[in-house]
């Protein structure tokens, strides 16, 4: 017996059907990070081995849609820019929501689309979403280094309000985990999940700031519209990188606030369903 | 040490049937609105009332009928679901095994799933730095294993895969049936790591058909039956009763129970009998069927097996359909002529099919016969398994 085996060989396990209280288990789910890097890693390998282009579907997609908002949004439709160029106001939104909708479609496939896995072996379920929401950062600092080529090109220079980008990351990365839990546990149960969240992802685009400002949105409405958690993130992204407009603080909160509430809820959902995933998928 | 490994008492486990299926979101919202009141879901009890316990170091194998449990109460030792009722406790870390390669991805190269599938199974990097060598030396993949697995050979995978699960570093091994790979040359190897894992004091618990396996491998027997436990004791002991009550459950004969599902083509009957004398006998099944649907013209193929349930022989004495849907009702002699068979019980499994991918129906093991007498004449001592179940015809002759 190995030395690791004999240290560990004092862990007791108790398996009982299942009661109270159904918290994630923090010091298992740290026993497991390796197997988190490691997922982690292995999406973003096979995800640039497979294509040729690789990297460059990274840049083309938010270099497309920046091309296309600005055309339609920003010539066609005359929408504001609060004062700066169009496709610098685009990106700056795409960049969080390019990141969002990616991580989400992919965490509501996670578990589904490792059933090999899931029904075979062991390990916190968590940790599939979560390494999805993870490795699509990688897409996303791709991005960002486009957005900052973009900046340069329209002599942009960023304000100390940059330093607050890393607190609207996390956000955004919230929000896609707090969604996905709930759609990766749907989706086990009801497989035309599948086919509802690329629908989802399509109209919470038009529902969030992104081919547009917030300034657009009737004042009476803002409330309201601050329900949808990705106006904070992307009102935060804006004002962090360009800083026309400060975000509301109520907007900040009331996403915040939803966001939590979400998360929770689908924390508490996926844990509920998590010991049936193998029976049913 | 006298340390428990595991401990099980009174684990059971329900399913709701229905329960299982995968559902449509949408479906389940129009049901909702259409108030339609749904009917009480059926259950059954996959496991019942299951309890034993494993000291360190001790060999368990478990043996069972499919749907007798066995791999519910695999699926809840690995933690895959959770138990209805009862608890079990496990001390050490546990590693499953019910497959090899689990997590391989066909894009990245040998050494990357050697790290990725040792992760999932559990293992540090730390100690897959170490093994990474042993694992690539047994494997016999050395040349290859920066190349992508896609490109190799089917072998090739399955000996990478079992290579890692061989070297996994756990307490505990929870194995199902991972010993059913590759080539025979690597099946021994990988037998023969098996029994050296086993006898290397680490705890096994070893769900599997081949009863010689596991009557060479485990220390301790464990016999589940419709979800209950029907004997527990040694290995030998396991393996013995098993045998006795696969062959004390069938006849001469078998009719097809009213409860099987119908089938285009379907076996309804079997009769056998023994016709000769050793060493040549000749088995002689007569199969009736009855086609209800459309199929391709069919063939017949006859197993004969070893009570364990390892097939010693197959004949397919036409191996084109000559079975035709059209004639709807059929009967059909097959005429086996044995090899000279050491005296003993024997199964047979007959079964019908368009190619050989296509299996119309199946009967497994459904009729038993004996032999009575040594294919030797005149060999006044006895025969047993462990020299094998055929006594070829053999001539010799002093040269000097």
């Amino acid at each position: 017996m190995t030395d690791t085996a004999s240290r560990e060989h004092q862990r007791i396990t108790v398996i009982a059907p299942p009661e109270g209280v159904l918290a994630i288990d923090f010091a298992e789910l740290w026993s497991y990070r390796e197997l988190l890097l490691l997922l982690i890693w292995r999406d973003a390998t096979v995800r640039y081995k497979q294509s040729v282009v690789g990297i460059g579907w990274a840049l083309i997609q938010p270099v497309m849609m920046m091309i296309i908002f600005t055309l339609v949004f920003g010539h066609f439709a005359g929408l504001p820019s609060e004062g700066v160029p169009y496709p610098v106001l685009a990106l700056s939104a795409l960049l969080p929501w390019n990141y969002f909708a990616r991580s989400l479609s992919d965490s509501s496939n996670s578990l589904v689309g490792s059933s090999a896995l899931v029904t075979k072996i062991y390990f916190p379920r968590v940790i599939l979403p979560l390494s999805k929401v993870f490795s699509g950062l990688i897409d996303f600092a791709i991005a960002f280094v486009l957005l900052i080529a973009v900046m340069i090109w329209y002599r942009i220079a960023p304000s100390w309000r940059i330093i607050t980008l890393p607190a609207f990351t996390a956000m955004a990365i919230l929000v896609a985990l707090a969604v996905g839990l709930w759609m990766t546990a749907l989706n086990v149960r009801y497989r035309d999940v599948t086919f509802i969240v690329p629908f989802l992802v399509q109209l919470w685009m038009y529902a969030s700031p992104v081919a547009y400002s917030t300034s657009i949105v009737p004042a009476r409405w803002r409330w309201f519209y601050a329900l949808n958690p990705l106006t904070g993130v992307i009102d935060g992204f804006r004002w962090a990188l360009l800083g026309r407009t400060a975000p509301r603080l109520d907007t900040i909160a009331i996403s915040l606030a939803i966001v939590v509430v979400i998360f929770f809820s689908g924390l508490y959902y996926f844990r509920r369903t998590e010991r049936t995933f193998a029976d049913i998928i | 040490m006298t340390d428990r490994a595991i401990t099980v008492e009174g684990l059971s486990k329900r399913y709701r049937l229905g329960q299982l299926h995968v559902n449509l979101l949408s479906e389940h919202l129009s049901n909702l609105f259409r108030g339609k009141n749904r009917t009480p879901p059926q259950e059954f009890w996959a496991l019942q009332n299951v309890s034993f316990d494993l000291a360190e170091g001790e060999v368990l194998g478990i043996i069972g009928r499919n749907g007798a449990g066995k791999s519910t109460l695999l699926k809840i030792l690995s933690r895959l679901t959770s138990p209805t009722r009862g608890r079990a406790t496990v001390r050490g870390r546990l590693t499953s095994l019910l497959e090899v390669g689990t997590g391989f991805h066909p894009e990245l190269t040998g050494r990357e799933n050697v790290y990725l599938n040792a992760t999932i199974l559990g293992m540090r990097r730390r100690e897959i730095d170490r093994k990474f060598d042993d694992i690539v030396a047994f494997s016999g993949v050395e040349g290859f294993i920066d190349t992508p697995v896609k490109r190799y050979s089917s072998g090739m995978y399955v000996r990478l895969a079992f290579a890692v699960a061989a070297h996994i570093e756990a307490d505990i091994l929870l194995v199902d049936e991972v010993l059913a790979v590759g080539d025979a040359e690597f099946q021994k190897r990988c037998l023969g790591k098996m029994s050296e894992v086993a006898r290397g004091g680490r705890t096994v618990i070893f769900v599997s058909h081949n009863l010689l396996a596991l009557r060479a491998l485990c220390t301790r027997g464990l016999i589940l039956d419709k979800g209950e436990v029907v004997l527990s004791g040694t290995a030998e002991e396991a393996v013995s009763a098993y045998e006795l009550r696969n062959l004390g459950e069938r006849g001469r004969s078998w009719n097809r129970p009213a409860e099987m599902p119908a089938r285009d083509l379907a076996i309804t009957e079997i009769t056998s009998r023994l016709t000769g004398q050793q060493p040549n006998i000749t088995l002689e099944l007569d199969v009736t069927l009855v086609s209800s649907g459309e199929h391709k013209p069919a063939f017949i193929a006859v197993d004969v097996l070893e009570p364990g349930g390892t097939a010693i022989l197959q004949a397919i004495p036409r191996l084109d359909g000559f079975i035709d849907a059209a004639d709807r009702s059929h009967l059909v002699s097959v005429s086996i002529e044995l090899p000279p068979l050491i005296p003993g019980e024997y199964l047979a499994t007959v079964w019908v099919g368009s190619h050989n991918t296509q299996t119309l129906d199946e009967v497994r093991e459904g009729v038993v016969f004996e032999i009575t007498d040594s294919p030797t004449e005149g060999r006044t001592f006895p025969h047993t398994r462990d020299h094998g179940y055929v006594v070829p015809r053999s001539r010799v002759e002093k040269k000097r």
